[in-house]
């Protein structure tokens, strides 16, 4: 998993960390981050993306790890293209606990 | 230099306030990450793929009842219920929140537990046998040894920035089931011409460069233990690699340097190290040796559990494979996996965790063992006591009788939580528990070591599977390698590659070709699967694993 991803339109790319006080996995949205990766700004310029994930990592005191990850555009927002990803974004496939306990489109199929 | 410390829990108290003021500086903003990351290391707080984890020092896998009680209450008030056993013998939290970890460490300092050097480049838990105190094989009880160990080494100031993480393991029995070659260090317990000493292995590892120790000192006398640790860590510490994270680890220096020239340097240093110590270390052993006093065994008849045996074939299952021989006519070490059918390998709840405390103080003389392929040991339980503790355990679903077994599997946390991971290694382990119990063959099958990691670092000690598997990203799927032949006891060896790996959904008919095999070509029931492959060598093996290519 690349840390040093770098989007394109035909590659475009979410950023993604962890919430400081908590833990939990977020994305950057529009006004901040958010607990949905369906709700996190999809970048598809190269400079646009740059000066974001900067910011990103400038909010220190928000988040841990921010990093810029491939993902395509889906009817519902981003979805992740690797599995790891995939993981991140719905919890663990053992217990249903971590973010697939609070997203609706996903819980209601489980 | 051992340093006696006036009180474990003042020291413990005192690096949970230190804590709690790092935490309060990195939410305020004091500290960056950066600079956090090392502090909270430090105090066993990972952040993993989904969480933050805190990993807990269980030291040498000994809990008492009130220790085991509070590690339900941190999993029920700051946890989603459960804990995971490690093959570190220690126990990790998957979703503890950052700014609640301070206050899980206090409830943890109030039973003198902590999380201190359960990450880092320091030195990490010293594990032991299980059966450590009972074991009917055992030339000394280690856990005395392990705590001088743990206390010499915990805060040494030498040793906080090793090159790498550096673990050490002692065993007392005959058997050594402590996974001796497959550590930095290796302690076997041994007498030679009356007295007592070490058999020191230096060298061993698993990861991604898996390698059994070597002896570098055949017998160590018992006062030399601290001064010989201090010499062969200091030697390391100067001349393992800090260039390459990946050899920077004991086995990469030993086997670089070469065994010769690496021992020439520790026995230099030993003779100044040796100097240093002047019986402190001694006076507390012999403290520490008062304080693992064996329990007051009791004498009872056995013919209850002689006549529960004979009349419930369920009991006799479990007593035939969950026992361990004890040291004392009448008791018997109870093994309690947590590898019920379908359950992930490891995990506990808060009401097993306190179950299990309950019925230690009920039947087993206060004491609890975690062991390193992720169990709970009773060690001391006597026969009258367990048709009883059976039923109890049965109640709470923890009463499979699979110690040592096919659904017996050691697995990592994989990718469902860990951020090193490249693949799941919990799904694969429910998997090939579950199809061979369907399937009815797992006591056809005998005792049989399954282990999975999730990636290369081997934390689910594939390498000492008799079969291993290792998940892996092959071009964005995961896949899985399987290895053949390892063994962590009799006769210590890393499995090696059988071929090429397998998608997900063809490891469990691939482990049931393999398995299906086996039943074929053993000699009989008493030969297990590693006995059949050191016989046949891999080819037999290989060819059912891989049948395209036999026939092509």
């Amino acid at each position: 998993m690349s840390k040093a991803f770098i989007p394109t339109a035909a590659r475009p790319g979410v950023i993604t960390a962890n919430d400081l006080r908590e833990g939990h996995n977020v994305w950057m949205c529009e006004d901040g981050w958010t607990p949905d990766p369906a709700q996190a700004t999809l970048y598809e310029d190269e400079a646009i993306a740059e000066l974001a994930l900067l910011k990103a990592i400038g909010q220190d005191n928000l988040v841990v790890g921010p990093y810029m990850v491939e993902a395509r555009r889906g009817p519902n927002g981003p979805e992740p293209t690797h599995f790891r990803e995939a993981f991140r974004q719905k919890g663990p496939s053992n217990y249903f606990h971590g973010i697939q306990t609070t997203k609706k489109s996903e819980a209601a199929h489980v | 230099m051992f340093d006696a410390r006036p009180s474990d829990t003042d020291y413990v108290r005192h690096r949970v306030s230190q804590f709690r003021a790092q935490v309060a500086r990195r939410l305020d903003g004091s500290l960056t990450e950066d600079e956090f990351r090392p502090l909270r290391l430090m105090n066993g707080v990972y952040l993993q793929l989904h969480a933050y984890m805190l990993r807990i020092a269980i030291p040498y896998g000994t809990l008492s009842p009130d220790q085991m009680r509070m590690l339900a209450y941190l999993a029920e008030h700051y946890d989603k219920g459960y804990g995971h056993w490690t093959t570190r013998t220690n126990m990790q939290f998957n979703w503890p929140k950052l700014v609640e970890i301070p206050d899980m460490l206090d409830h943890l300092a109030s039973v003198n537990l902590h999380a201190i050097q359960t990450s880092g480049n320091t030195i990490r838990n010293t594990t032991t046998d299980a059966f450590a105190g009972a074991a009917a094989d055992e030339i000394t009880d280690p856990r005395p040894y392990a705590e001088l160990i743990r206390k010499w080494s915990t805060d040494h100031a030498e040793f906080q920035f090793l090159p790498r993480k550096f673990k050490i393991a002692i065993s007392g029995g005959k058997r050594d089931r402590a996974l001796v070659p497959a550590h930095d260090i290796g302690l076997r317990i041994v007498e030679k011409d009356g007295q007592r000493g070490f058999e020191v292995w230096v060298g061993g590892g698993l990861g991604r460069t898996p390698m059994l120790g070597s002896v570098i000192r055949d017998f160590l006398p018992e006062q030399d233990l601290l001064p010989y640790l201090e010499a062969i860590i200091a030697t390391y510490n100067l001349t393992g690699r800090r260039d390459n994270k990946y050899k920077a680890r004991i086995k990469i220096t030993v086997s670089e340097r070469g065994l010769d020239v690496f021992k020439a340097d520790v026995e230099d240093d030993f003779k100044f190290r040796r100097l240093e110590f002047h019986g402190v270390d001694q006076e507390a052993l012999a403290e520490f040796r008062e304080r693992f006093a064996a329990p007051a065994f009791r004498n009872a008849a056995v013919d209850g559990f002689e006549a529960e045996r004979a009349a419930n074939p369920a009991f006799r299952s479990w007593t035939d494979t969950n026992l361990h021989p004890h040291k004392i006519d009448g008791y018997a070490s109870v093994i309690v996996t947590f590898k019920a059918p379908g359950a992930t390998p490891g995990d506990a709840s808060a009401e097993q965790m306190r179950l299990l405390a309950e019925l230690a103080e009920k039947y087993g003389h206060d004491d609890i063992r975690v062991s390193h392929d992720q169990n709970v040991v009773l060690p001391h339980v006597h026969k009258a006591d367990l048709p009883a503790l059976y039923l109890a355990l049965r109640e709470a679903g923890l009463a499979t009788a699979n110690a040592g077994k096919t659904s017996d599997i050691i697995a990592c946390p994989g990718m469902d939580y860990c951020t090193l991971a490249t693949a799941r290694s919990i799904p694969i382990a429910q998997e090939i528990a579950e199809h061979f119990r369907a399937v009815g063959l797992e006591d056809e099958i005998g005792k049989l070591n399954i282990r999975i990691s999730g990636c290369i670092n081997a934390c689910g000690h594939h390498h000492l599977g008799h079969i291993g598997i290792l998940g892996l990203d092959r071009a964005g799927v995961e896949n899985y390698q399987i290895t053949l032949g390892g063994d962590g006891y009799d006769i210590p060896a890393i499995g090696q590659r059988a071929g090429a790996g397998f998608p997900a959904e063809e490891v469990v008919p691939a482990i049931d070709r393999l398995l299906r095999a086996y039943l074929e070509i053993r000699e009989d029931e008493n030969e297990r699967f590693i006995d059949a492959y050191r016989r046949l060598g891999p080819a037999p093996f290989k060819a059912v694993l891989y049948p395209e290519t036999v026939d092509a």
